[in-house]
């Protein structure tokens, strides 16, 4: 596609949003990508880099629209914290939505746990999203095809076909799907379809000040992002489920799920 | 055998027959067989369209360097030039002309999001400089003493 | 709120986006299915094996599991958070989806429950048609003559040859009906049995058992029907009120108290024969899923075990297989078998029955995703909002009801307790 036939149909699809689409033009990989058909999106958090902040999940419930105040969430950040007798704890207080300011680990219905410093041996965060599995087991299940996935790899869901039946939300193995509670129907993180597709990167990823989340292009062996995933030790999310998740992780370890 | 018998089968052909009519009305002429195949692209191909037509709130901190060039150079070369504009002074949207103001979040929750001190020693959080929100000046926001712009210990 | 918010309490590492999607609708959608399945399937035993001595139970069973039928789709429709949309599932189905056979088996299935239905009852059609148009009409009676004709399809035919090949057809029908039951009953456990993402649903047996324990419903309820409806018209027969149960509009009434006295005893004992070969059958596979679950002990049993035998096992062990299956089998093992006891027994079997699909469906997503949390069901009492009526107490009771309602006025056309002399 050709600059002027991008910017031409822009016109045509959003007359609203034209300044702001007009405005990631200008920084325009969309070319780039439209001469390599060869796309699919990837992502890589880097799980050593992550502060829990979670400034990701605020930027992705606002650009979004995901209601500030309702308890789901496209991506959230987990604090992990392990101790010197060997116990895991975990939370993840509004999905991080807030970040982490406070040493008391959310137990919800067992209360708040408070663990001493000296007893810690090992604490860190854990950004997710969904994964965008190659042969993703919501799609699979959903009996109208209203989710599905693009050429490009990433899933998406049909919000004016959705019957709401919650089939895709059981099969999904890492729990990013969710009703969203003025839609009603299924959602769950498009990877920012809207942004990286006319060129930009997700809002997740933009907003991290550390630069724990990364899109890619993994069929793009030249991509700084896909090199790190083609070279470096990275894990996925529970791969026993053979769905094939394209989220790949730096720093993960047994107690991850 | 009787003739009559097929009786009940004409009845199921003749609301089959009708189903496949109101289908034909019903389901939009872009829906089928998409580039994944049948078990993962089967959808609506207008709607991949329709989600890349979701306006963008958060615009990058380039777009905001675009206007505001002299504070987003000088804010680059402080501690806090790794923190996107929005982080902080919320999403662009269609800024300058809606709003014309940003709303700036100058809470002190928002400083503690990276600045309260917890133990996470496999973690890069350990690495920055933090403070125990509840003996460090509490009450008091944190841009009274210090320039988020510039939040140098020295400058202070 | 968020859908699920309200009635899900989280203990422990539990994902944000993790509640109890599927509440007591769900219990319900495979618990009725079941119903229809089993119901089905007592009515053609005595159809395709010709157990000839059933004949007054299965033609009662035949039409209340067509009452039954709309009721099995009802809980889906009242879960789907887009219920205007459930006809999608049949104009776009992705047959890569367990759910997507629903619309299609179910329109099968009601098609050959209708059609059987039809064969049934072609003569007792014809003769009302020639009965009502005969008489002076008052009221409903014209109402039901115009039904008549319209469901008799014009096909009047009486002839010994015509009436030859209504049995035969019927015999067909039944013998089709009980794969497609089956299937029916089935698929609802393959929905969920082949999710892999939860430890507690994904095994094969889940089908088998589903059907097993399906079967086992439906014969308990239609011993518990019989014998509540057999009362109720003894009762109505005696004080000569008929709008109980107002078959006699439709001019069935002509058994004597003491002979329908005898013919209930006679059926409900033999049904509960039937009943306790397939408690046999559905307690075994039952306990074999657990035993293999344990003797295995994948990576999910910690949690799996944590479930069956701490958090849930009161409404396991004590609900589901004390009250609902031990007790009533003894029961009905016990010699000298009443009609009393065989209902009271069957009572149990419903109620243990409906315990297994509440601990299979709210069991299997009381456990994190991550094995690391526990989530609880907290049924809503008092409705607030439609979505609490839904997917509380007052959605499962109206579900409950519903059968009852259509069953009413089914009976009314297809009198379920018509006695026909000749041998069909």
């Amino acid at each position: 596609m050709k600059r002027r036939d991008f910017i031409k149909s822009t016109a045509v699809f959003v007359s609203g949003a034209a300044v702001s689409t007009s405005a990631l033009v200008m920084l325009d990989p969309q070319e780039v990508l439209a001469e390599n058909p060869e796309l699919r999106w990837g992502f890589l958090v880097d799980t050593l880099k992550c502060v829990g902040c979670g400034m990701c999940v605020k930027a992705c419930k606002l650009e979004n629209d995901i209601p500030y105040d309702a308890n789901v969430t496209r991506t959230w950040v987990e604090r992990y914290v392990m101790t010197r007798d060997g116990e895991v704890f975990k939370d993840c207080p509004k999905g991080a939505r807030d970040g982490y300011t406070s040493k008391l680990i959310d137990e919800n219905a067992s209360g708040m746990k408070l663990v001493s410093d000296k007893d810690i041996t090992q604490a860190f965060f854990v950004p997710k999203l969904c994964n965008h599995c190659e042969l993703p087991a919501c799609v699979q299940v959903c009996p109208v095809g209203a989710t599905y996935g693009t050429k490009d790899g990433v899933v998406l869901i049909d919000r004016t076909w959705c019957i709401g039946c919650g089939y895709c939300i059981m099969a999904c193995p890492y729990g990013v799907r969710f009703f969203h509670p003025v839609v009603h129907t299924a959602d769950k993180c498009t990877l920012c379809y809207h942004r990286i597709s006319n060129g930009g990167n997700t809002a997740c990823a933009q907003a991290c000040p550390f630069g724990a989340r990364k899109l890619a292009n993994l069929r793009d062996h030249k991509d700084p992002v896909t090199k790190i995933i083609m070279t470096q030790r990275v894990g996925v999310l529970r791969p026993e489920y053979g769905t094939k998740p394209q989220c790949y992780y730096i720093g993960l370890n047994e107690e991850v799920r | 055998m009787k003739k009559h018998v097929w009786r009940p089968l004409y009845v199921v052909i003749g609301l089959v027959a009708g189903i496949l009519i109101f289908r034909m009305f019903y389901v939009p002429a872009d829906f089928g067989v998409q580039d994944r195949g049948y078990t993962f692209g089967f959808h609506r191909l207008s709607n991949e369209q329709e989600w890349k037509n979701f306006p963008a709130k958060y615009k990058s901190s380039d777009y905001c360097a675009g206007c505001h060039e002299d504070n987003s150079a000088s804010i680059a070369k402080s501690d806090h030039g790794i923190i996107p504009c929005e982080d902080c002074h919320g999403p662009a949207l269609n800024h300058p002309e809606d709003p014309e103001k940003l709303t700036i979040n100058r809470s002190r929750d928002l400083c503690l999001r990276c600045h309260s001190k917890l133990f996470m020693p496999s973690s890069q959080r350990n690495d920055l400089r933090g403070i125990d929100p509840k003996t460090h000046n509490s009450g008091i926001e944190c841009a009274e003493c210090h320039n988020p712009h510039n939040p140098s210990l020295e400058n202070m | 709120m968020v859908h699920g918010e309200v009635w899900t309490i989280k203990d422990l590492f539990v994902l944000p986006n993790e509640y109890i999607y599927w509440a007591i609708q769900i219990v319900l959608y495979p618990y009725m299915t079941g119903l229809v399945a089993g119901a089905f399937v007592l009515s053609s035993l005595y159809h395709v094996f010709a157990v000839e001595k059933l004949k007054e139970i299965a033609r009662f069973a035949l039409v209340f599991s067509f009452a039954l039928l709309p009721v099995a789709m009802m809980p889906l429709l009242l879960h789907l958070q887009q219920p205007l949309r459930g006809i999608n599932v049949m104009m776009t189905p992705h047959f890569t989806s367990a759910i997507s056979a629903f619309g299609i088996v179910f329109m099968t299935y009601g098609c050959i429950v209708a059609s059987e239905i039809w064969f049934v009852y072609r003569k007792f059609i014809v003769q009302s048609i020639h009965r009502l148009g005969n008489k002076q009409r008052k009221g409903v009676e014209g109402l039901l003559l115009m039904i008549y004709k319209v469901i008799s399809l014009g096909a009047m035919d009486l002839s010994p040859e015509a009436l030859e090949a209504d049995h035969k057809a019927t015999k067909v029908l039944a013998g089709i009906g009980i794969p497609v039951a089956c299937f029916l009953h089935g698929y609802a456990g393959f929905i969920f049995g082949s999710v892999k993402a939860n430890a507690l649903w994904m095994t094969p047996l889940m089908p088998v058992i589903f059907i097993m324990s399906a079967i086992v419903s439906g014969i308990a309820l239609c011993i518990v029907c019989y014998a509540l409806f057999m009362w109720l018209r003894r009762w109505a027969l005696a004080r000569g009120k008929n709008y109980f149960l107002p078959d006699q509009l439709a001019g069935t009434m002509n058994l004597s108290v003491e002979e329908m006295h005898e013919m209930h005893d006679y059926e409900t004992t033999l049904t509960a024969k039937y009943l306790r070969i397939f408690m046999i059958l559905a307690i075994t596979l039952e306990l074999l899923d657990i035993i293999f679950r344990g003797y295995t002990a994948v990576k999910s049993w910690d949690i799996v075990r944590e479930v069956i035998y701490e958090r849930d096992f009161v409404k396991i062990f004590v609900f589901q297989y004390g009250i609902g299956n031990a007790l009533p089998f003894v029961m009905l093992l016990l010699p000298g078998l009443t009609t009393r006891r065989a209902c009271l027994a069957s009572v149990l079997v419903l109620f243990g029955v409906f315990m297994m699909r509440w601990n299979v469906v709210i069991g299997g997503q009381s456990f994190s995703l991550t094995f690391d949390g526990f989530m609880d069901y907290v049924m809503p009492i008092i409705p607030h909002n439609l979505e609490t009526f839904k997917e509380g107490l007052g959605g499962a009771l109206l579900v409950a009801a519903t059968p009852f309602v259509i069953f009413y006025f089914l009976n009314m056309i297809f009198p379920a307790f018509y006695n026909d002399d000749e041998a069909h």
